[in-house]
């Protein structure tokens, strides 16, 4: 099943990053008239070419059901699928393909962690340490599974600059914290957090690390086992890949001990009426059929991620952070909400007299997409004190051009405004 | 940046920069909430009646260019309005909003000028909240209103 990779991988990374731009259809259009400016990678990404052809062959001549005929089409449809699990596997460097779930995104795997290991592990008086910077879906199923069983959720306060205060971090995390759930990125304010030293604190205090690796995938090299955390979200559409497919990453023993969360098709080995058995991982939380095109897809990013150098690839966009934080300075009022010092190519922001959602239309109109409110991450709002922010973020596909025509697009907000 | 000139008119500008009936009324007969959880904007209508006129009328809240000038519009045309005019207003702006069908009717005076938002369907609902709110404060029974 790896022979699928290995054309690839024995290629040499690719420092070019530059070059990349020309691997996605979707940038190469004009918007009003205007070439697009595609700055909103960290709601969704653009798939390159790759991927597209991928998902074109899997739903055209491959598709079939997975693990269920013995016919041609369904076998390939089950190897397809299941390459793509472990090349999505050899990717973030699991142990093995059983600690790979394909669920619908992010938010599927926080509530399959929550319900179902929350769920069974937590009681009245565990605590489920949370930051004040998460994205609404590191909140709630959260919120959902402390209401059931009495847990209490307890978030950990952010600084000006929009990091973790790591000193309330320490205090918050006690004997009575069962779970610590944290984003790696933050998609609101761009912040990296310090993954592994807070994996392992969290360990040290005896709890699970839950990591919501959403905005991560697309900037970083993330290798489960050197963070050691316990599970790790993320979604196939924030990484070039289609909607529909994430990733649920968990350390094997604790999946086993797991009950399955959702019951049907696939996630079974038999079934009566005195009882039935559950199919071992991964297809214990894979009830149904599952998004086969779309896993492929991921399958086909992932590869795509491969070849290329992160370290290139984190210098391009810091680069483009830098630009753009150093050419917002040049628009009237503007002001930053996240200022970390280990900041994502993310960059929200403000302008004096001028609410977010006029900014994104005004430089829609110029052919820029940005994305403008709460980012489903209120708490950040109301700790910044702002009902909405402008957010414009990089993407490997970017340069300084895009944000040149960012910047002259929020001159003329700031002219039509004044 | 001529589109937008037609989104942005200046009397939007204007009425964005300066609120009119701007503040709460203390002795409202009716307070509405209104919120786009879209974009997290709120805003709080307050209606004071006297029989079926609008006596007084004034909104708070924080939102985008388009919806503050939809409330501060809305709320200067209305007030002395008797409740039935303002429910006939309440549909043609809903007809303004989301129908090019026709030209929007002269009764509608400065409410035109939200006329350029039907181009942009993401903001229609800024500029429909305001006016959600003032159905509800006028006919229903809630105290909330959405815009989803
Ligand atoms: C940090 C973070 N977590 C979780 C999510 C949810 O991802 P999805 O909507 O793909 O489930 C997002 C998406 O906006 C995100 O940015």
């Amino acid at each position: 099943m790896s022979a699928a990779v290995t054309d690839s991988a024995s290629l040499a990374p690719t420092t070019d990053i530059a070059s990349l731009r020309g691997d996605f259809p979707a940038l190469q259009q004009r918007v009003h008239g205007h070439p697009l400016t595609y700055l909103d990678s960290a709601a969704s990404s653009q798939c390159p070419q790759a991927v597209i052809d991928a998902i074109g062959t899997q739903q055209g001549l491959n598709h079939a059901n997975v693990h269920r005929g013995v016919h041609q089409l369904s076998e390939r449809a089950t190897l397809a699928y299941e390459s793509a699990r472990e090349r999505v596997r050899d990717y973030i460097n699991a142990a093995s393909e059983r600690e790979i779930i394909f669920t619908r995104g992010t938010t599927e795997s926080i509530n399959l962690v929550a319900r179902s290991f929350g769920g069974s592990r937590l009681s009245a008086g565990d605590e489920v340490l949370i930051t004040w910077m998460e994205h609404h879906s590191n909140i709630v199923p959260w919120q959902m599974i402390c209401e059931r069983t009495g847990a209490k959720l307890v978030p950990v306060p952010i600084t000006d600059a929009g990091e973790l205060d790591r000193a309330a971090f320490d205090r918050l995390l006690t004997d009575r914290t069962k779970i610590v759930a944290f984003v790696h990125v933050s998609n609101a304010l761009g912040t990296v957090n310090p993954a592994r030293e807070l994996i392992g604190k969290a360990h040290a205090a005896g709890a699970v690390v839950v990591v919501d690796g959403a905005q991560a995938m697309p900037h970083k090299r993330v290798d489960v086992r050197d963070l050691d955390c316990d599970f790790y979200a993320f979604s196939g559409h924030k990484m070039f890949g289609p909607t529909g497919i994430g990733v649920l990453y968990g350390k094997e023993n604790l999946l086993e001990e797991m009950p399955p969360w959702q019951g049907g098709g696939e996630m079974i080995l038999t079934v009566s009426f005195d009882g039935t058995t559950w199919n071992h991982l991964p297809g214990k939380f894979e009830a149904g059929t599952p998004n086969i095109t779309a896993a492929v897809g991921l399958g086909a990013a992932v590869d795509y991620l491969a070849r290329i150098d992160f370290a290139a690839l984190e210098a391009h966009e810091a680069a483009l952070l830098e630009h753009a934080t150093e050419r917002l300075g040049e628009i009237d009022g503007a002001r930053i909400v996240g200022t970390a010092a280990d900041k994502a190519s993310v960059l929200s922001f403000v302008i004096d007299g001028i609410h977010a959602h006029d900014v994104g239309t005004i430089v829609d109109a110029a052919g820029v997409a940005v994305r403008t409110g709460h980012h489903c991450a209120m708490p950040v709002m109301d700790r910044f004190g702002v009902a909405a922010t402008a957010r414009a973020s990089f993407a490997l596909y970017n340069n300084h051009d895009d944000i040149d025509r960012l910047i002259l697009g929020l001159g003329q907000a700031v002219e039509l405004f004044a | 940046m001529n589109e937008l000139q037609e989104l942005y008119r200046e009397v939007i500008l204007d009425h964005n920069r300066q609120p009119r009936n701007f503040g709460e009324i203390g002795d409202a007969d009716r307070v509405i909430d209104g919120v786009n959880p879209l974009c997290g904007d709120r805003m709080t209508l307050y209606v004071k009646l006297n029989g079926a006129t609008v006596q007084d009328v004034s909104f708070r809240g924080t939102g985008c260019a388009i919806s503050v000038a939809s409330s501060s519009l809305m709320t200067e045309r209305i007030k002395g309005a008797s409740v039935d005019e303002t429910m006939s207003l309440f549909e043609m702006v809903h007809d303004m909003l989301t129908s090019d069908a026709n030209e929007p009717p002269d009764e509608l005076e400065k409410l035109v000028a939200l006329a350029g938002v039907r181009e942009y369907p993401s903001r229609v609902k800024c500029a429909s909240l305001a006016w959600h709110a003032l159905r509800a404060a006028l006919t229903g029974t809630e105290h909330e209103v959405s815009t989803e």
